[in-house]
């Protein structure tokens, strides 16, 4: 159950967006959502889907396994809709007991689909050809700057990689843990509220142990293995621009400009 | 001379473990290694036998320099590891695997795991790509380079995390009961790998184990008890002990404990039968001697 | 209630993602049938297919085809009570001392009986009961169960599911991690509780030494099927099969082939040092004479 979400899980296979450099690909997602945000009217979004649809299709990532992902956060998106269809002021259009739809909620409705369904593709869509190291290593880097400041950015950014690849090995635990308890008349889904968070109980208890026991584990591993913090650290996976990487500013680039003049100025 | 050859050398190390009540005071210490000089000579391989608290994993800590002696000293490679200034060096060149398989990978994929090591000690680019290439070779996980650590066996993983002390191309590596958390399969992976360590790179090899199984092929074994070495020699020499073995309630390969059993009965066999064709040559002989007389 | 209560198992399968362009189906056609009283080793590598079937047993997983009866009974009707069932199909998993909770060991032990909704007396009546089946020593129940050695931890932990008294218990490999002595003793417990209340025990393992000693009876699994169920010696008779599915026969069984080859007049059916010793024996015995 817990482990269906496969929401921007990393897809394994070769192909020019999963060799590209993360910082484009970070950068790169970032214009876009911009880009959405700038563009209000129909050739605009037709130009913003045209563009994702072509990193899909050069990203190699079946746009089924995308869409399947995407089954998570349908119930989010509905929400969203639904909110606008109804209540967004204007020339009414249907009215159906005490609510009313206007024109104008259609309209902002039909936006708000269309932006958030290629928001959440855009998105996943770097966190399907980018492993979760890389992307930690891509916000390391472009965070450097930050670092004058005393921002400690290689321990957040090593924290954030531990914690993404301890995810699904606590997500199994805790699905063993209830199951445990299970087998020992637990019941942790009727009762009221009250219950129901008691009920938790014999469930976190042992989860934050296992949790702690494996921090404790890992930190003497990473010990033993010389790691003392960032100084001194060389780069097995450095982060070079190449050629494909300049490339891939330029497009993104000319992208932002037509989408600018298409979506806002021209048309 | 002899004092070169020596690659670990402890000398009366103890070591106490010190417990605080609720309010952080010392409340009293427990000594997990008492009194414990060995000395291990490079290219060996050595295993370390013993039960749950016998000591046999604080004394593998302190190797790797993760525990310092309370008393006594510990030498590593010629290092002192009680020296601050020795620490890096000492863990670079004494690595160690643990138990858990879970609880000891940092990487999301395997070659970058491997890669962790040099990383921290500074090694160019290019060099980790060679040497995650041959360690993972060395152990037979290359063509797992590229997979995510979750989805390997666990003797995978333990053979991952041996590549990953490879990398950082140690001397020694101590290896803390690395299949206890292992099925069967998982656990001849893995002595297959720690004995290809030794004999094919000579690195020398500390194995820490409770099966004793695994350590018929161990140069020398020593047996802890209570923090304290016990017994020591080679595994035919330990294991002709059955008695004293059985008293410290260690477990004795089943060929040895059948032979035993048998010589009790009145057959002439020798001690430290270790495997079953030795047994079964042993039996053949008496019986040819038997139908001679 | 007819006086034989068994746990029958009927072609049953289970596919894992049937949804996905992967299925995977971790049990195939099984089976089974647990009666009362019996002491059962169930054994196969990891991946076989034994912990998925055992979380068969009592209703944690839906079987995709076939049914599961206890006491006659389909488990999976509409109105059967399986919190019920769980009490009397106790399942202790693999490193069951990572579910304890509670602040000291025996509110720990109470917290199945509690569930079951019994009264007070009864449940500290049944919480003490198990802590000594378990051979717990009567001075730590009011300890943390955190602050116990590893093979104590173990013994609360199978307390805990003891507690609901089941007819038939099932522990998915109950000495993984243990060192010897803690093996021995957490094996020579199970037999000594078994013998005590006359319960099933199904004990799962990839030892076969360890099964060789105690049980009356092996299911072998393989790729989510029952390759072998009969008494020990009988299956550790197919020892090229056991090899071929990556098990292996204990240490023994292979000491006596050998000499079997050689012409020694032995019984290869014998599994444990004691039979060994004495078909060896006899077989020299033989020798000795002619």
């Amino acid at each position: 159950m817990l482990r269906d979400i496969t929401l921007g899980q990393y897809y394994q296979t070769e192909s020019v967006l999963h060799r590209m450099d993360c910082r484009v690909k970070l950068v790169g997602t970032l214009a876009f959502i911009i880009s959405l945000f700038i563009v209000d009217n129909v050739w605009g979004y037709l130009l913003a889907a045209a563009f994702l649809g072509l990193c899909v299709k050069l990203s190699r990532v079946p746009f089924r396994f995308i869409v399947k992902g995407m089954k998570a956060i349908v119930f989010l998106m509905l929400f969203a809709v639904v909110f606008n269809l109804f209540l967004t002021p204007g020339t009414p259009a249907v009215s159906i007991w005490r609510l009313t739809i206007t024109w104008e909620g259609i309209r902002m409705a039909a936006k708000m689909a269309v932006r958030l369904t290629l928001l959440i593709i855009g998105s996943s869509l770097m966190t399907l050809t980018t492993t979760p190291n890389h992307l930690t290593d891509g916000l390391e880097s472009l965070l450097n700057p930050l670092k004058r400041l005393k921002v400690p950015v290689h321990e957040v950014s090593m924290m954030m990689s531990i914690a993404l690849r301890f995810i699904p090995i606590l997500l199994e635990e805790t699905d063993k843990i209830m199951k445990a308890q299970i087998a020992r008349g637990a019941d942790f889904e009727s009762g009221s509220l009250i219950r129901r968070a008691k009920a938790m109980v014999p469930l976190l208890v042992p989860l934050f142990i296992a949790a702690f026991r494996r921090a404790n584990d890992l930190a003497l591993a990473m010990e033993a293995r010389c790691y003392r913090g960032g100084e001194g650290r060389t780069k097995m996976k450095p982060l070079i621009y190449r050629r494909r990487d300049y490339l891939g500013y330029a497009a993104l680039a000319a992208y932002l400009v037509v989408a600018a003049l298409i979506g806002r100025i021209l048309l | 001379m002899e004092k070169q050859m020596s690659i670990i050398e402890t000398s009366h190390v103890s070591y106490d473990y010190i417990r605080h009540d609720e309010e952080g005071n010392v409340e009293g210490t427990m000594r997990a290694v008492d009194d414990v000089s060995l000395s291990v000579e490079a290219g060996q391989f050595i295993a370390i036998l013993g039960h749950n608290g016998s000591g046999k994993s604080t004394l593998a800590k302190h190797i790797n320099a993760l525990l310092l002696p309370t008393e006594g000293c510990v030498v590593v490679d010629g290092m002192d590891t009680a020296k601050e200034e020795n620490t890096w060096e000492v863990r670079r060149r004494a690595g160690m695997v643990f138990q858990n398989p879970d609880n000891q990978i940092i990487g999301q994929v395997v070659e970058e795991d491997v890669g962790f090591g040099p990383e921290n000690i500074g090694i160019p680019t290019k060099e980790i790509w060679e040497r995650v290439e041959e360690s993972l070779k060395a152990v037979g996980m290359y063509a797992y380079r590229k997979y995510s650590p979750n989805k390997l066996s666990g003797g995978q993983k333990q053979r991952v995390s041996i590549a990953g002390v490879l990398a950082m191309h140690p001397k020694c590596i101590v290896l803390d009961e690395p299949t206890a958390m292992l099925d069967p399969s998982g656990r001849r992976e893995v002595i297959r790998a720690a004995r290809a360590l030794n004999e094919v790179e000579g690195v020398t090899v500390i194995l820490i184990t409770h099966y004793m199984e695994e350590v018929i092929f161990a140069n020398r074994v020593f047996v802890m008890d209570e923090g304290r070495v016990v017994m020591q020699g080679t595994p035919r020499e330990v294991f002709s002990q059955v008695e004293r073995l059985k008293q410290l309630r260690l477990d004795v390969p089943q060929v040895t404990l059948l032979a035993w059993e048998l010589k009790k009965s009145g057959l002439p066999l020798p001690d430290g039968i270790l495997t079953a064709a030795e047994l079964t040559e042993e039996l053949e002989k008496l019986r040819s001697s038997g139908a001679d007389a | 209630m007819s006086d034989k209560i068994s746990l029958k198992l009927e072609h049953v399968s289970y596919i894992y993602g049937a949804d996905t362009n992967l299925p995977v189906r971790a049990l195939d056609d099984i089976c089974l049938e647990i009666p009362e009283g019996q002491f059962i080793g169930l054994i196969g590598h990891t991946g076989s297919g034994k912990s998925t079937l055992v979380q068969h047993l009592n209703g944690l997983e839906r079987p995709t085809q076939g049914t599961i009866t206890y006491d006659g009974q389909d488990i999976w009707a509409k109105d059967y009570p399986r919190k019920q069932l769980r009490s009397q199909v106790g399942l202790v998993f693999q490193y069951p001392e990572h579910q304890l909770f509670e602040t000291d060991v025996f509110a720990d032990v109470c917290f199945g009986p509690k569930n079951l909704g019994l009264e007070k007396e009864e449940i500290e009546r049944r919480a003490g009961r198990a802590l000594e089946l378990v051979g717990f020593p009567k001075e730590f129940y009011g300890q943390s169960p955190f602050e116990l050695s590893g093979g104590q931890k173990r013994r609360v932990a199978i307390a805990g599911v003891l507690a609901m008294e089941p007819k038939i218990l099932v522990l998915d490999e109950p000495t993984a991690g243990l060192d010897p002595r803690g093996r021995d003793e957490i094996l020579g417990q199970i037999a000594h509780l078994q013998r005590e209340t006359g319960i099933s025990v199904v004990l799962v393992s990839h030892s076969m030494e360890d099964v060789a000693n105690y049980v009356q009876r092996i299911i072998v699994m393989d790729h989510g099927r029952v390759l072998f169920d009969d008494a020990p010696h009988e299956v550790f008779s197919h020892v090229k099969e056991l090899e071929a599915v990556g098990l292996a026969a204990p240490q023994v069984t292979y000491i006596l082939h050998g000499l079997r080859e050689r012409g020694f007049d032995v019984d290869v059916r014998a599994t444990t040092i004691r039979e060994a010793k004495e078909t060896i024996l006899q077989a020299m015995r033989e020798d000795g004479k002619c």
